[in-house]
């Protein structure tokens, strides 16, 4: 094995490489990436030994020598099967590169800005200077840092203040391997004004097999009493490597809703990490990781109470078959003045096999007196009387076991509440179940009204 | 032909023999009432003719509508007709009732060789159940049985049985834990669904219930065997006398 140390010299190259391309972008956004990679080139890779990656180990990633992703290209027809096409507004990356030609905008609000933030970057800069690389705990978080250093092009989205978006802002993320190793660093920026309302959804799939990193961060600001919901899919090839950085910073009275749906990938890391800074504020943190072969889902949250009377609710079902191994890290830190926070976590998770694996580990740190945290894990099997019930009402015994991992799954589903994206996120769980072949039911989600205080 | 027929039927938990040779005939049309102390075996009897698989036949045989119940599994039991409301209603957070009964209902008719039901068509059939169980239709919605009350898990079981329409009809303990306006709905619905085809087995403490629902014969399980069997008013000797007079007379009086 490699060791981590060594990486950041090949990084250095393409770090030099790259600074040459962005030779125009205004000092403070190049002064930025630059303190990112000194801080990468510093810290290198994570062992093991680190303990926020104590159950991922990233030497695969840390030894591939990546090269930043070529463009390629890509038609309409081809992306089809990813069912992104049928949103009004739909914004393509193909490795890395915003395509006008394949991407479908749709009149939106008067004042709302949507597109690639390469763009907004070489056309209006100083827009993006109080938020672009403000949130990231880049000393912190390395793979943030490196995403900084080769920032990559990604959506920004800009909402004025009182203004509602109601149709989700869909991005698809599409790598296409080449012959060798490739990597990119898609890089979003959402910022959500006072009272104003947004749904995005990140959607990273792979076209063809190869190895490929790809290290998304996103930056996603919502101001007082903005209401935004957030989606990250993720249904990479078997030799994708998919980190991802999700630091959501929030208003008074700011109501945000995270939800991740990891489906593939040979190595997934989901990093969540709202920060309520406003008083009042709520987030539900909702997740489902199915997992599948030797793939490897860590999701790894970090819920920071900064206010007084926030609400963060963390909800992630993990479904493990063959040998995988999944980890859910949930990580609460409450400060000082955060008093009356109320913070909630539950990780549920189902173990199809004997070889799969399941790592969760809640970490509260509450520097505050008056707050209520709970949290709860559990790890399963199926349940036998569940079983039996169904069965003894005529289900075969393969559509029992698939109707109980749909009602596992749809725990976390029925929180995805955007009634836009409920059938096609119910298309890729299904269509991601093990056993999905075996049954053809009704449609899950008739008749289910379950809303997330209600699952607490 | 009768519909059930159980001769000899021995059966074991984790080893413990709980069923000690039961003989016990039901002919289509009949309502036949178990009762006895906790523990004699009625549940372990109604399990193992919902086929549950870790309850195992030792010896005997049980014929239902004229095919081997012991070579089916659970659900091709179900799907022949048979229907067990258990004693404890299992919860699944996740599927809503009224996913969980469309499915169960399709199985029923796929096996059947008959036309699967849309949600259009099957939502007013499940309402009309649930309005004569007087189930509140906020239930259709609701996750299976999760949270409910036992009286309102209950009254699912029965509504269940009532989409499903089974030949035979086991029933354990669905009137145990019902005060007695739920008792009087769970009745009615069950009254309902008596007709000359249909049978019916009710597992219960109580002769309470059979007030309601008026039992063809009544049969007293004691310790894994059938010790006594006769007609409604057996029901009363034993709520006047309790269980033990039964167990002093000679175990012939079966059949
Ligand atoms: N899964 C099991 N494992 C071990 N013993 C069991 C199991 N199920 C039942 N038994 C035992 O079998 C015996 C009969 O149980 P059963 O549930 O059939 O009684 P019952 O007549 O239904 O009682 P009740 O009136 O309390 O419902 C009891 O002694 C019980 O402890
Ligand atoms: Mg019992």
């Amino acid at each position: 094995m490699i060791t981590a140390t060594q990486a950041p010299e090949k990084y250095l190259e393409i770090f030099d490489q790259f600074g040459s391309r962005t030779a125009s972008h205004p000092h403070w956004l190049q002064s930025l990436r630059q303190d990112a990679f000194a801080r990468f080139s510093e810290t290198g890779f994570p062992t093991t030994h680190d303990e926020d990656w104590r159950f991922t180990n990233v030497a695969a990633v840390a030894s591939t020598p990546f090269e930043l992703a070529a463009s390629a290209t890509v038609s309409r027809e081809q992306l089809e099967p990813f069912g992104a096409s049928q949103f009004a507004c739909c914004l393509v990356f193909v490795n890395g590169l915003f395509s006008g030609e394949l991407s479908t905008l749709r009149p939106l609000p008067k004042g709302v800005t949507v597109g690639s933030l390469a763009a907004q970057i070489k056309n209006d800069p100083a827009t993006l200077e109080p938020h672009l690389g403000r949130y990231l705990n880049i000393p912190r978080d390395v793979f943030a840092a490196l995403n900084t250093s080769l920032m990559g092009d990604g959506v920004y989205v800009h909402v004025p203040r009182g203004v509602v978006v109601e149709i989700p802002i869909y991005v698809l993320y599409v790598t296409v391997p080449g012959a060798t190793p490739t990597m990119n660093h898609p890089r979003n920026l959402i910022v959500a004004e006072e009272n104003s309302q947004v749904t995005v959804v990140e959607d990273y799939v792979s076209m063809g097999e190869g190895i490929t990193f790809s290290n998304a961060a996103t930056e996603l600001v919502a101001g007082d009493n903005a209401n935004v919901s957030h989606y990250m899919i993720v249904r990479e090839g078997d030799q994708a490597y998919n980190f991802s950085t999700l630091r959501i910073q929030q208003g008074r009275h700011a109501n945000v809703a995270t939800h991740s749906l990891l489906l593939s990938g040979a190595l997934v890391r989901n990093n969540v990490h709202p920060v309520l800074a406003g008083e009042g504020s709520e987030c539900l943190i909702n997740g489902l990781f199915m997992a599948n072969g030797r793939q490897h889902m860590d999701n790894y949250m970090l819920v920071e109470h900064a206010s007084p009377h926030c609400d963060s609710r963390q909800f992630y079902n993990g479904i493990l078959n063959g040998q995988s191994h999944g980890v859910f890290h949930g990580r609460i830190i409450v400060h000082k003045d955060a008093q009356k926070t109320d913070a909630k976590q539950t990780n549920r998770n189902l173990l199809l096999s004997d070889d799969a694996q399941i790592d969760t580990k809640p970490q509260l740190e509450i520097y505050a007196d008056d707050v209520k945290c709970t949290h709860g894990a559990t790890i399963g099997q199926f349940d036998d009387n569940a079983l039996f019930y169904l069965r003894s009402r005529g289900l075969a015994e393969a559509a029992a076991r698939h109707v109980l991992l749909l009602a596992f799954a749809n725990e976390c589903l029925d929180r995805m509440n955007s009634p836009q994206l409920r059938d096609h996120l119910e298309k890729l769980v299904v269509a991601g179940m093990p056993e999905a072949a075996t049954f053809a039911g009704p449609r899950l989600g008739e008749g289910a009204e379950r809303n997330w205080e209600e699952v607490g | 032909m009768s519909l059930l027929e159980i001769k000899n039927l021995h059966a074991s938990v984790n080893g413990n023999e709980i069923l000690k040779g039961i003989d016990l005939t039901v002919n289509p049309g009949e309502v036949h009432s178990i009762m006895g102390p906790n523990g004699s075996g009625k549940s372990t009897l109604a399990q193992v003719l919902a086929r549950r698989e870790s309850y195992e036949v030792t010896a005997g045989s049980i014929m239902f509508d004229g095919k081997d119940l012991l070579e089916m599994k659970p659900e091709d039991a179900a799907c022949e007709g048979l229907f067990m409301a258990f004693q404890y209603p299992v919860e699944i957070p996740g599927i809503s009732n009224a996913y969980f009964l469309r499915a169960a209902l399709n199985a029923v008719l796929k096996y059947r060789g008959q036309d699967e039901m849309d949600a259009i068509d099957f939502l007013p059939l499940l309402k009309e159940k649930m309005r004569l169980l007087e189930m509140d239709e906020r239930f259709l919605n609701r996750p299976v049985n999760e949270g409910f009350s036992g009286g309102e898990k209950k009254r699912n079981e029965i509504v269940q049985m009532a989409v499903l329409e089974p030949k035979l009809a086991v029933l354990d303990e669905t009137d145990s834990g019902l005060d007695i306006d739920a008792l009087k709905i769970v009745a009615k619905g069950v009254n309902a669904m008596r007709n000359k085809n249909r049978a019916m087995v009710l597992v219960t403490h109580y002769q309470r219930l059979l007030d309601y629902i008026v039992p063809d014969f009544v049969h007293v399980l004691v310790n894994g065997r059938i010790v006594k069997s006769g007609g409604p008013e057996l029901a009363l000797e034993l709520e006047e006398k309790g269980y033990s007079w039964t167990e002093a007379e000679p175990a012939g009086a079966r059949r």
